[in-house]
Parts: C-alpha cells; sequence; structure tokens
C-alpha cells in the first residue's frame, strides 16, 4: 500500500493540465519590479541608490537579521528608483525597481550547462553559501533555507526529506524541475544532507507524477542513502508535518519544529537553487513559475526571472482569457488572490492560477449542519467548526486551549464544508488574535 | 480586462452542498416508503405527503412572519422531517394528529432553537413522542399489513406491534416458548411484513438505503455499529443468562423501530456528536437505553427515548471527547 498520512485531508480535483510542458525561458521583460520582502522574516534592506548601475546576480537588498534573506539584482541595468508597488499581499510594499539593459551577469557566476557532481564545501561553508545567496523555501512558505540547516545544539538530523509532492491541484513546477533537471535536483539535496550532516534522504513524490518517480528513482542509483517514496495522493501531503508522517510515521509535537523529530524538509525547487548558488555560485534570481487555467491558451512552465510582471508570463501563455475573475499566486488551496496584472514574480511564486468567473466567487454560506466533514478533513486534528464558533464570539481564550494556533491553514476545512461557511476566514483571525495574546503574556 | 475578485484561500469548493446530503437521505428513504405503501396502501402514502407538506408549510410560515427572515424550505431538511415523522406512526393515524406532530418537530423541535443546524434533539422524534405522549390510543393501534391487489384475509383490521406482542405477554406471565408462535417469522420482520409504524416495518428495504447513504459517505459507521453493536450484546448476555425469559438478541435488531432510528435518526448529523470516538459513546447509549426500555421499561419499544435522552448529552459528549490531535 501507498504511504500517507492519517489524518484528515481531502482530494480536490487534480487539473494538472500544464504537466507535460517542458519549461520555457521567456524574453527578459523592459522592467522588473523587486520587492525587498519576499521572504518570511523581516525585509531585507536596499543598498542600491537611483540611477545605480546593476548587473544580473549583483546584492542589491542585504538582510540583515537573523530570519530575512539577501536580494540579488535578476537582470542587468539602472536602478529606476525604490518605490512602492503592489506586491502577492495586494498592498503597496517597497520594491526595486530597474530598468533592464542587456543581460550582463556578475563573473563570479558558472552559467555554463556542465553539471557539477563533487561538492567541495565545508558544512559550515553550505551553510553561509546558501545564506549568501538569498536562498528561501521555493514550496512558497518561503522561510530562509540557511536557517533551516542551522541544527540547535543537541539535537542531530538523520533524515532529510526533500519535498516533491506538489499537492496544490494545478501547479506542475516541482514536476518539471524533477523531470527536466532532476540531476541538479538530487545533488542540491546531497548538498543539504551533507550541511545537515544527515544520514539519508527521502524524496516524496505522489503517484500522480509517475515519470517524475521513475526518473528520480533512477537517478537516485548515483547517491548512496537516497530514495524515492511514492505517496498516495492527498491534499495537503505537502505540509512538512503532514509528509514527515507519510514519510517516517513521525509526529512534530505541537508548536515544535521538525528538528523535534530528527528530520529537515526541503522542497526540490530549493533543493534546485542550492545546487545552483554552491556548484554554480548563483543567486536566487529565477525560479520555474506554472502558469495555468482552464481557459487559459497555453497552460506553460516557464523559468522566469524574479521580478517579472505577472501580465508578463500571462501573455506568453496566450494571453488572459476572456472569462477570467480571479488570478492566484500558488495552488487554489492555499495561494493568493492578487489585485493587480502587475503584479510581480516573487522567490515563493510557484504558479499563477487563473480561475474563471464562475469558480471565482463562493459558494452561498448556510447553517452549519453539524456533518463534521471540517473534522474529517483537518490533518491537524482539529475541530474547525468549533474554533470558527469560539473566534466570532471572541473567545480567543478557549480558541487558543482548542489548539488555534496548530492550524496549518491549509483550507480543506473551508474547501470540504457542504454549507460553504469560510471556517479559515474566521481560523486566521483567531490566529492573529490569539498570537498577539501569546506575544503580550511573553512581555509580563 | 476584467476586474479581479479576490478572497482568503480556499478558491475551490467541494461540489458538496447542503441540498445534496439532504437529497441523498430522502433517496435513501424511498425504498422503505414503497414498502410501506406496498403494505399499508394509500393510508401510508397519504400520510406522508400530508407530514411532509405541513413540516414545509409550518417552517416557511415561521421563516416568513415570526423570523421574517430568509425561506429555507428548498434545503431539503423540512422534507425529511416529514417523511422520517410519518415513518414513525402507524399508518392508520387520523391526518389531523400528523400535522399536529408536523407542528411539533418543525415549530417546536427545529425553528425555536434557531432552525436548520441548531436543534438539539431530532425533530422528527420529538414530534412522534410529543404525539405517543399526547394520543396514546392513536399512536398505538397498528393497522395489519395488506400487501397490495391482496384479498384481505383476517377481519382484524388492527393487532399489536412484535415488540408489543413480547412486553405484554411476558408481563402476563407467559413463557417465551408460548409467545414465540405468535411474533412474525423473522423473515416477515425483514421484508416488512408485520405490525409497526409505516416506515419501520422493513429492515431489507431500511438497509438498502443505509448502503446508500454509506456510499455517498452522508453517514459514517461509528453510530450504527455502537449502537447495533452495544444492543446485541446486551441483549445476547441476557439472553444466555435466562433464554426462557429474554428472547434472542437477534429479535431486538430487526424488529420495532430499530433499523429505522440506527441508520436514519441516530445517525442525523445535526443532533449527534462530531468526533468519531464521541459518535461511539452516542451510537453505545443509545443502544444501551433502547435495551433498558424495551426489557424493563414500561413502553414495548425504546428507540425514540434513547435518541432523545442521548441527544440531551450530545454537547456534553462534545466537549469532552476531541477528535484525536496531530503532535
Amino acid at each position: 500500500m501507498l504511504k500517507t498520512f492519517k489524518l484528515g485531508g481531502v482530494h480536490p480535483a487534480e487539473n494538472k493540465i500544464s504537466s507535460h510542458q517542458a519549461i520555457r525561458e521567456i524574453a527578459l521583460p523592459k522592467r522588473v519590479f523587486i520587492p525587498v520582502s519576499q521572504h518570511l522574516g523581516a525585509p531585507s534592506k536596499a543598498i542600491v541608490q537611483n540611477g545605480e548601475v546593476v548587473k544580473t546576480g549583483q546584492l542589491i537588498a542585504r538582510g540583515e537579521s537573523f530570519i530575512s534573506s539577501h536580494i540579488h539584482s535578476p537582470v542587468s541595468g539602472k536602478v529606476f528608483k525604490v518605490d512602492e508597488v503592489i506586491d502577492i499581499s495586494g498592498y503597496r510594499k517597497q520594491a526595486i525597481i530597474i530598468d533592464v539593459e542587456g543581460d550582463d551577469w556578475v563573473e563570479t557566476i558558472d552559467r555554463s550547462d556542465e553539471i557539477k557532481w563533487e561538492v567541495l564545501l565545508s558544512p559550515k561553508e553550505i551553510v553561509d553559501k546558501i545564506n549568501l545567496m538569498g536562498i528561501v523555501g521555493m514550496g512558497g512558505a518561503t522561510f530562509p533555507s540557511h536557517v533551516k540547516l542551522m541544527v540547535p545544539e543537541g539535537k542531530t538530523i538523520d533524515t532529510l526529506i526533500i519535498n516533491g509532492v506538489e499537492c496544490e491541484p494545478y501547479l506542475t513546477s516541482d514536476h518539471r524541475l524533477m523531470l527536466e533537471r532532476g540531476e541538479e535536483v538530487l545533488i542540491g539535496a546531497f548538498i543539504l544532507m551533507k550541511a545537515l550532516r544527515a544520514d539519508r534522504v527521502i524524496i516524496g513524490i505522489e503517484q500522480n507524477k509517475p515519470d517524475a518517480i521513475a526518473h528520480l528513482t533512477n537517478l537516485c542509483d548515483k547517491f548512496p542513502g537516497f530514495s524515492v517514496q511514492a505517496l498516495k495522493v492527498k491534499y495537503p501531503q505537502g505540509g512538512e508535518k503532514q509528509l514527515i508522517k507519510a514519510l517516517m510515521n513521525r509526529e512534530v509535537p505541537s508548536g515544535k519544529l521538525p528538528f523535534e523529530v530528527s528530520c529537515v524538509v526541503h522542497n526540490v525547487g530549493t533543493a534546485f537553487a542550492v545546487y545552483e548558488a554552491v556548484q554554480k555560485n548563483k543567486p536566487l534570481i529565477e525560479r520555474v513559475v506554472t502558469v495555468t487555467g482552464k481557459s487559459l491558451k497555453e497552460p506553460s512552465n516557464f523559468l522566469v526571472r524574479i521580478g517579472t510582471p505577472i501580465s508578463t508570463l500571462i501573455e506568453q501563455a496566450g494571453g488572459v482569457p476572456e472569462n477570467t475573475g480571479k488570478i492566484l499566486s500558488g495552488g487554489p488551496m492555499m495561494g493568493k488572490a492578487l489585485v493587480s496584472y502587475d503584479t510581480p514574480v516573487v522567490k515563493g511564486m510557484s504558479g499563477i492560477v487563473l480561475l474563471p468567473d464562475q469558480e471565482s466567487v463562493r459558494v452561498r454560506v448556510q447553517n452549519c449542519i453539524r456533518c463534521a466533514r471540517c473534522i474529517s478533513a483537518c490533518p491537524m486534528g482539529l475541530e474547525p467548526y468549533l474554533l470558527a464558533q469560539l473566534v466570532a464570539a471572541e473567545e480567543y481564550e478557549s480558541a487558543e486551549k482548542e489548539r488555534v494556533m496548530d492550524c496549518i491553514e491549509c483550507g480543506s476545512c473551508h474547501y470540504t464544508c457542504p454549507s460553504g461557511r469560510p471556517l479559515l476566514d474566521y481560523i486566521r483571525v483567531g490566529k492573529i488574535k490569539v498570537g498577539q495574546i501569546i506575544r503580550n503574556r511573553g512581555k509580563k | 480586462m476584467s476586474t479581479l475578485i479576490i478572497s482568503g484561500s480556499p478558491h475551490i469548493h467541494t461540489d458538496q452542498s447542503v441540498q445534496k446530503i439532504m437529497m441523498g437521505v430522502i433517496y435513501a428513504l424511498i425504498p422503505a416508503f414503497l414498502v410501506s405503501i406496498y403494505f399499508f396502501g394509500l393510508d401510508a402514502l397519504l400520510l406522508t405527503v400530508v407530514s411532509v407538506a405541513s413540516c414545509m408549510l409550518f417552517e416557511y410560515l415561521i421563516q416568513k412572519y415570526l423570523i421574517k427572515g430568509e425561506i429555507t424550505i428548498t434545503d431539503g431538511s423540512a422534507v425529511i422531517t416529514g417523511i422520517l415523522l410519518a415513518f414513525n406512526v402507524p399508518s392508520n393515524l387520523p391526518i389531523w394528529i400528523i400535522i399536529i406532530g408536523a407542528f411539533v418537530s418543525i415549530g417546536i423541535a427545529k425553528m425555536a432553537f434557531g432552525g436548520l443546524g441548531k436543534n438539539i434533539f431530532n425533530p422528527a422524534l420529538v414530534g412522534r413522542v410529543f404525539l405517543l405522549l399526547s394520543f396514546p390510543v392513536q399512536m398505538t393501534s397498528w393497522p395489519v399489513p395488506r400487501p397490495l391487489f391482496m384479498p384481505q384475509l383476517t377481519d382484524a383490521v388492527t393487532g399489536p406491534t412484535a415488540l408489543g406482542i413480547l412486553k405484554e405477554g411476558l408481563g402476563a406471565g407467559k413463557s417465551l416458548e408460548e409467545l414465540l408462535p405468535q411474533l412474525p417469522t423473522y423473515v416477515n420482520d425483514l421484508m416488512g411484513n408485520q405490525g409497526g409504524s409505516l416506515g419501520e416495518v422493513s429492515a431489507i428495504a431500511l438497509l438498502i438505503g443505509a448502503a446508500y447513504l454509506f456510499y455517498k459517505k452522508i453517514i459514517t459507521w461509528h453510530i450504527p455499529v455502537a449502537y447495533l453493536g452495544s444492543a446485541f450484546i446486551f441483549a445476547a448476555i441476557l439472553h444466555l443468562i435466562n433464554p426462557s425469559l429474554y428472547i434472542t438478541p437477534f429479535f431486538h435488531l430487526i424488529t420495532g423501530g430499530m433499523i429505522l432510528g440506527v441508520f436514519y435518526m441516530a445517525t442525523d448529523m445535526v443532533s449527534s456528536p462530531m468526533s468519531p470516538r464521541g459518535m461511539l459513546i452516542f451510537g453505545f447509549g443509545c443502544g444501551i437505553i433502547t435495551m433498558l426500555i424495551r426489557i424493563w421499561g414500561s413502553y414495548p419499544e425504546g428507540v425514540s427515548f434513547a435518541i432523545l435522552l442521548m441527544n440531551a448529552v450530545t454537547p456534553l459528549i462534545n466537549r469532552g471527547f476531541k477528535p484525536a490531535r496531530f503532535g
């Protein structure tokens, strides 16, 4: 029997319509918009002036606190200005705007196609390099990757898990990366394993990607300690805690990190970026983005520079369909609805999904019929109906006791609710309020 | 370019809806409905139609004129209450009595608590028990089943239920051996050729519908298994202790309102617990209380009371039995 996680989960229509489209590079845009905050943690600080000439791969914003990340110029050209632009959050945020001129790369970056197998750096050097190259979690959470490699005192890591699950409907960027850049992904995983001093690597892939499973299983022969595990298709298997449970049958305790159970999880996209950073000296300046939708002419997987407006990508995929109602950054379960076609691509953007009008509006909300489907769907074993009820009544202390902070915001509860109740909306409010209460408690 | 819609995630939704779930339950009740028409004729049809219509009408009137809110009679829940109420009464019940039952079910048990999803007790059962206590004679005169197109074989128009024969006989000091010949055969119990409320008589028809409910994932196994299991074990222990006084447990499972109650009313989403463990506790309690009433209570049948009593403790069960948490 195929492995999977036990508690909860749902199976929305997969709609992986772009899975057979090879990754394509697209022409550089005329102007790029690079938000200084495209990772979890403190925004980085712009270090370029208006009018300054920059090269592709040059550092343009520095991450100055522990949890932050450096940002490099994805293009060569002239800094137009540092201004506020609408990012994926829908708010205006500080961004460095660069007018593209040519494509002049920093000399130290190895741009050859040759695959570099030998890893020369020590674990410590690897962590520093990953930090220096601005690598963040590419699965969407954008947590600075080097922080995930700093194993706390007293803990050891036995297993590095590479997340090739891609459980979100529509998205295929990780799938294509595993198929087309399998070697690099595995070398990246090897680098991460070395940095963590782990014994083995398990690559988890859902069985709806049999070609990727077969390809990586073949390649694993070259890597002692590496194995591929096929997984039953179930959302949210790509969630860190769910994936560790599915592969290792270990449960990360409430409020704790995977370190606690001797595991670290990195996404295949991150492994690829790590390969490029460590072996090719290349900062994180481009990524694979799936551009897809049922009405889109040419659903595609593009290799694009960070900062490219999404309108450029959609144009390349056949233009905005007439019936478009919603544009998502990420998949339809956890993605963000975008407010502007000018939103720039950021490090964590795995896909652009265009939903037609009729799928863009929520269904009518009816009374809760206490069917308990939200409880069956919750992968954290919570009671979403109850949490929503407590938050609506502003009973945050009770919500905390009912473990509202354990919620991973996967959306399975709202997805599965026959009454169309916006359970996750309530729970998000609850998490913010309870978070404030916990912080205030810490201050006292 | 069109205007963009924004909202929080998730951005897709299951094709399930309240209406679809309610329709599923209605489909599941069709086999038992057909059997009731077969055995009890147009009385059963008329009573069910009137019950459904009055449930919908009362809900409409209350929402329109009392609450002045949204009209939700098309969600299917009032239809189910109407069918289940009719299923829980004898087919020869005067029409005006079922209308009173419908009023109690919808007006008091459902709308007074806040409508769909807010009621603590199963509305159909509240209506049924209200009628049983208010009209004990009409509610316990059971028409003898007479299959459609069949000539009437006996002069008797009404007769007792299997559980009634047992309770009265044992109460009068008769032994089980003397009573057994008077009881309907197991085949008749299963097919529905026995006295009883119009929708409860055929175990087979109800089980076919229940299989559909499982298939459609409208109900889970927890409550039915715990209910039937605890009732069976309870009856089996007594039967093993004294087989001449306590009838075999199989008899209890297929007579009276057991199958109807277990699969269609104890499993009512609104009034039963939410977590799997809570459902097991609930089913267990229903099974034990049903058997206590059947064996030692003054009523021959205890399914309705058992479920209503457990409905009352459902909020407590929800509080005490949480789902297994992750981590």
